[in-house]
């Protein structure tokens, strides 16, 4: 027997594995499943170029506003990351500290960093100006798909209230 | 330093090194290279380098049919087999299909897993016994880990499509259900970094899991709960302007890449780092989420006995012949009144 | 050969805590009594292996080829260009240490190399600093080392103590199969020349003479002749057996254990038995006297070369389809490798019961039928004629054969002719998690059952055992049955060890005491020649030898 080629390298020779792929159907398949999952979000734009939101400032309040006013209570690059976070610090001030028996009380009171005194109300200073939630407010937030919940009763409640009146 | 130390060290090491390098290179105005050219790289690393693992996995083809069976196999009609066994022990396709959408979806396997241990027993005569009961915790672990991580994934489609695809939306709004804190917190990144932590704890303070834990397996966890931290830093406590990310994103994926101003480095970080991830995905053990769908224990239908598996390498062997047998006790068998081919 | 410790000296020392040093740091431990034998150059020169020459384990020089390095590097870049399990078994291993405490190895060593997961790192580590960029680049710290002798040593000790049962396989959340890393390793081995002398000798002389024990042809007539005898002292029922007989319509082939050596020769009892019971026309085959498959320990090809004669056999005599005894191995190579290896197989016919008419639809293509199967139709078909109470001495429970649980899923066939042979009640299952898919192994499997290695044996069957010991306290279990010819060979040795009230025994052994025949004399004693109950004092045979 010591002619038999076995497996062990040194007498011999086996078949060689052939060079390609085996289960090719099923690993390419799987393999296309796998680049249309991870390239939907080229699929969803192809062709198309995002423009990025303008948010509209032209409002009868902004525009009958002295040039030198015409500023946000905070600087806007700043206003576009935090002013989610300081509409909530205002909610915080106003509706979880005890002062508040009088609108004008110190949870109601916003000064600015040029010293300016603002009323903390989204209803009353930042609509004051932004009248326009469809072309201001709804830009961003429709753009990057926030939803957020401030508009369910400060926009309506405070149409409802100035009906009434 | 011994082993664990060193693996562990070298591998928070590396998660820390990698925080700097994108804090610095972002300080030292390199926006554009963290920004554009390193998303694209990772991309393409993560794609070219997954399929081309995989082709390299399917170059070797599977000789024999080996899957391991966990339940009653098809044999008599009438022996009952319920669901699971089905399964467990597939005989066609549509069961073989079952049985790996449930170890892809459901982590079958692990969900058996038992904690087996040595408790003392003065009843034995050895003093000891083996007790064995279901343990859950890993797989309870990995399953919120792994859904965790996916439902983050999939909420950021927000950052790459415009419009936003409405199951992303549906998805934000279910996992913000809570409305706990404004903004509020998805309960995924909660889970995300509450599952990365107990996987993380859970290696290092088992002693066996330590002990087989090489730099490789905790880098990933660490690289993880870095990206699931930044994000939450970022989401709750130091906000970025995420106008600008979806911009960037989208920059990205309609091939027009753009790269606004006022990113914060903290961004940066957590962008490098989901880079990272991506590109070292291919060569790690990550590779695990395809390879266990070209596992030969698994992706076989336990039919061997009727439809016959064919080894493409399959050759002649020399085994002893009967002739060669005969020869050999001819005359003992003849003696023994055992039939023979040729009598003498 | 090493005094074996006794269990309460064992168990005390078992501690799952691994040792302070790096596992690449600690080196085996070969204390007599923990590690197999080498091969000795004779059996190796018998089936063409490389390099045979005598060796030492406890020698520094293992006496390895000049290249030994370089034909092991060949030897695995070989095998992952033919196996994809190996490939993929090495690629994505996560490390989650789910199957650590379900190998019976390191439940019973605690040696933590002995979970899977470390035992497969052995062979890994080599991968990654021979085949995989980052760990040529990074070594240690990237889970790579060098291949040394000390390597080699290591493989040697681990790769043999895995007894390729596949329990970590069931648990692993990727099926990650040690067995096949096993296989693959050993095969590794071999080709520098270093096999164990257990294993290595059954195949020479299966190889050569037709079965593991080397009983040439007019030796495995004397021994079924002479169990034939026995079936006609105890039952009065004569049970004539043909040899090589042309033109029977099944072909009859079970492992060597079953006529070698107590307690599977109760089983060879029954087996004849069942067959006289319904007329079987059948013959056995000196030639392919062996079901078992030691080949399939060291290699893939020897496995082959070893199941060729089933095929060759069944060809030559023109039998029409095979019946296989109870065999856990020789299932597991039948099922998974057989009909691959030599198929199709057209000169058989699809296996059709003749007593009951059943089609196995499920044996369509490798024409092979379980014995168990075969019996469980039988049951089924009401063409058995049973009395249960001549097992009511026997209170059982049943050890599921790992190669039949988690090769190929026969579980519920010999449960249910348990159920049929034993009086209701003498049935009892152990604990829920150590049978069927999760049963443990009996810890001396895949050519580890050797002598000098007792007391690793004795560790490796700890799990099973307990599990055994705990059905014997709580239900007063006196018996252990199994579908497996090895179980058959090892158990008795291990309960011996553990639990020496429980013996071991077969199923179709318990079918046999059960059959009833026309003519045959009063039955007083089982096949063992015990006392039926009411027959005077059930009197416990002398444990038997292996």
């Amino acid at each position: 027997m010591a002619d038999y080629k076995n497996e062990f390298g040194f007498f011999a020779e086996r078949p060689k594995v052939e060079k390609k792929l085996f289960d090719r159907n099923k690993v390419i398949a799987g393999l296309v499943i796998f680049l249309v999952m991870i390239t939907i979000p080229l699929w969803q734009n192809l062709g198309k170029t995002v423009a990025a939101p303008v948010p509209n400032l032209d409002t009868p309040v902004i525009q009958k506003l002295a040039e030198k006013d015409k500023k946000c209570v905070m600087p806007k690059e700043w206003m576009r990351a935090n002013h989610m976070q300081m509409l909530v610090d205002w909610r915080d001030n106003v509706v979880r500290t005890k002062e508040q028996q009088v609108t004008t009380s110190r949870g109601r009171e916003f000064v600015a960093p040029d010293g300016k005194q603002y009323l903390a109300s989204l209803t009353n200073t930042c609509f004051e100006c932004h009248s326009n939630k469809a072309q201001f407010c709804d830009q961003c937030h429709n753009y990057v798909a926030v939803a957020p919940n401030c508009f369910g009763c400060h926009l309506e409640t405070g149409k409802k209230l100035a009906e009434a009146k | 330093m011994d082993f664990f130390k060193r693996h562990f060290f070298v591998a928070l090491s590396a998660v820390l090194g990698l925080i700097i390098i994108a804090y610095v290179g972002v300080q030292g105005n390199l926006q554009l290279l963290f920004g554009v050219v390193v998303p694209y790289l990772a991309a393409l690393i993560f794609v070219e380098g997954l399929i081309y693992r995989v082709i390299q996995w399917a170059r070797s083809p599977v000789p024999f049919r080996i899957p391991t069976t966990g339940g009653q196999g098809r044999t008599l009609p009438w022996i009952k087999r319920d669901l699971g066994e089905k399964l467990d022990n597939p005989a066609d396709t549509p069961h073989l299909i079952g049985r790996m959408a449930l170890e892809v979806f459901a982590f079958r396997s692990l969900f058996r897993n038992l904690r087996t241990e040595l408790v003392k027993d003065p009843d034995n005569p050895e003093g000891a016994r083996l007790i064995h009961w279901s343990y859950k915790w890993l797989w309870i672990g990995a399953i919120a880990f792994h859904y965790a991580f996916l439902v983050v994934i999939l909420r950021h489609l927000r950052f790459f499509t415009e419009p936003t695809m409405g199951f992303v939306l549906m998805l934000d709004h279910v996992d913000g259900f809570f409305q706990f804190f404004t903004p509020a917190v998805y309960l995924s990144g909660v889970v995300l970094v509450a599952a990365v932590g107990y996987l993380l704890f859970r290696r290092i303070t088992n002693p066996a899991v330590r002990y087989i834990s090489l730099a490789a397996d905790y880098f990933p966890l660490l690289l993880i709960l870095g990206i699931g931290l930044t994000g939450i830093l970022m989401r709750y406590f130091f906000k970025t302007d995420i106008v600008a990310v979806k911009e960037l994103a989208i920059g990205l994926a309609t091939l027009h890449p753009k790269l606004p101003a006022n990113l914060s480095a903290l961004f940066y970080v957590h962008l490098f780092l989901v880079c990272v991830l991506f590109a070292y995905f291919p060569f790690s053990k990550l590779m695990h989420a395809p390879g266990v769908f070209m596992s030969p224990t698994r992706n076989l239908t336990c039919n061997n006995r009727w439809v016959m598996h064919v080894n493409p390498w399959n050759y002649p062997v020399k085994f002893h012949s009967y002739a060669e047998y005969e020869d050999k006790f001819r005359d003992a068998m003849i003696e023994a009144g055992i039939p023979v081919e040729k009598e003498q | 050969m090493a005094k074996t410790p006794t269990p309460a000296e064992l168990l005390p020392g078992l501690s799952y805590k691994p040792p302070e040093k790096g596992w690449m740091d600690v080196k085996p431990d070969f204390r007599p009594g923990t590690y197999c034998n080498p091969a000795s150059p004779k059996w190796m020169d018998w089936i063409s292996y490389p390099y045979a020459q005598p060796r030492s384990i406890p020698d520094d020089n293992w006496g390895l080829p000049q290249d030994w390095k370089e034909i092991v590097l060949q030897g695995m870049e070989d095998r992952l260009e033919r196996f994809r399990s190996l490939k993929v078994f090495f690629d994505i291993c996560v490390r989650c240490g789910a199957c650590a405490d379900k190998c019976h190895f390191f439940l019973g060593t605690g040696d933590p190399k002995n979970m899977p997961v470390l035992r497969a790192e052995l062979l890994r580590s080599v991968y990654r600093r021979y085949f995989k960029t980052i760990g040529r680049a990074l070594g240690e710290i990237a889970g790579a080392r060098d291949l040394t002798e000390d390597v080699i040593k290591e493989w040697f000790f681990y790769l043999y103590q895995c007894t390729i049962c596949r329990r970590c396989s069931l648990f692993c959340p990727y099926g990650i199969d040690m067995a096949e890393m096993t296989l693959l390793g050993r095969e590794l081995l071999a080709s520098v020349g270093l096999n164990i002398d257990w294993a290595m000798a059954s195949v020479a002389q299966c190889y050569d003479k037709g079965s593991h024990i080397g009983a040439p042809p007019q030796a495995f007539k004397d021994m079924i002749d002479f169990l034939a005898e026995e079936n006609e002292r105890i039952t009065g029922i004569t049970t004539p057996v043909s040899y090589n007989r042309k033109g029977a319509e099944v072909l009859f082939v079970m492992p060597s254990g079953d006529y070698f050596a107590d307690p599977g020769t109760f089983t060879m009892m029954g087996y004849l038995l069942l067959f006289e019971h319904i007329g079987l026309d059948y013959t056995l085959s000196t030639y392919a006297a062996e079901g078992g498959n030691f080949g399939w320990f060291i290699s893939h090809e020897m496995g082959k070369r070893l199941n060729a004669k089933i095929y060759a056999e069944a060809k030559r005599l023109g039998v029409k389809w095979i019946l296989g005894g109870e065999c856990g191995h020789m299932w597991r190579v039948c099922n998974q490798y057989m009909s691959t290896w030599w198929g199709p197989v057209d000169f058989l016919e699809k296996p059709v019961s003749p007593i009951t008419g059943t089609r196995f639809e499920n044996a369509a293509v490798h024409k092979m039928v379980h014995i168990s199967e075969f019996t469980a139709d039988l049951i089924h078909h009401g063409k058995l004629n049973l009395d249960p109470q001549r097992n009511a001495h026997i209170k059982l429970t049943f050890h599921d054969s790992c190669n039949t649980a988690r090769g190929m899923g026969i579980l519920e066939e010999p449960r249910y002719i348990i159920n049929n042979v034993l009086p209701e009640g003498n049935f009892v299952e152990m604990p829920p998690n150590t049978i069927r898919e999760k049963a443990f192994c009996c810890g001396s499997s895949s050519g580890i059952n050797a002598n000098e290695n007792m007391e690793l044996r004795m560790q490796g069957g700890f799990p099973r055992a307990n599990a055994v010991r705990f059905v014997a306290d709580k239900y007063g279990v006196n018996h252990l049955g199994c579908i497996c010819a090895l179980d058959r060979a090892t158990l008795p040795t291990l309960l011996q060890y553990w639990v020496p009230e429980v013996e071991v025994t077969g199923i179709t052994e318990l079918v046999g005491n059960a059959l009833i025949f026309p003519d045959e004399m009063e039955r007083t004693t089982d096949l063992r020649d015990r006392d039926l109950v009411g027959f005077g004092e059930a009197e416990e045979a002398g444990e038997e030898e292996e």
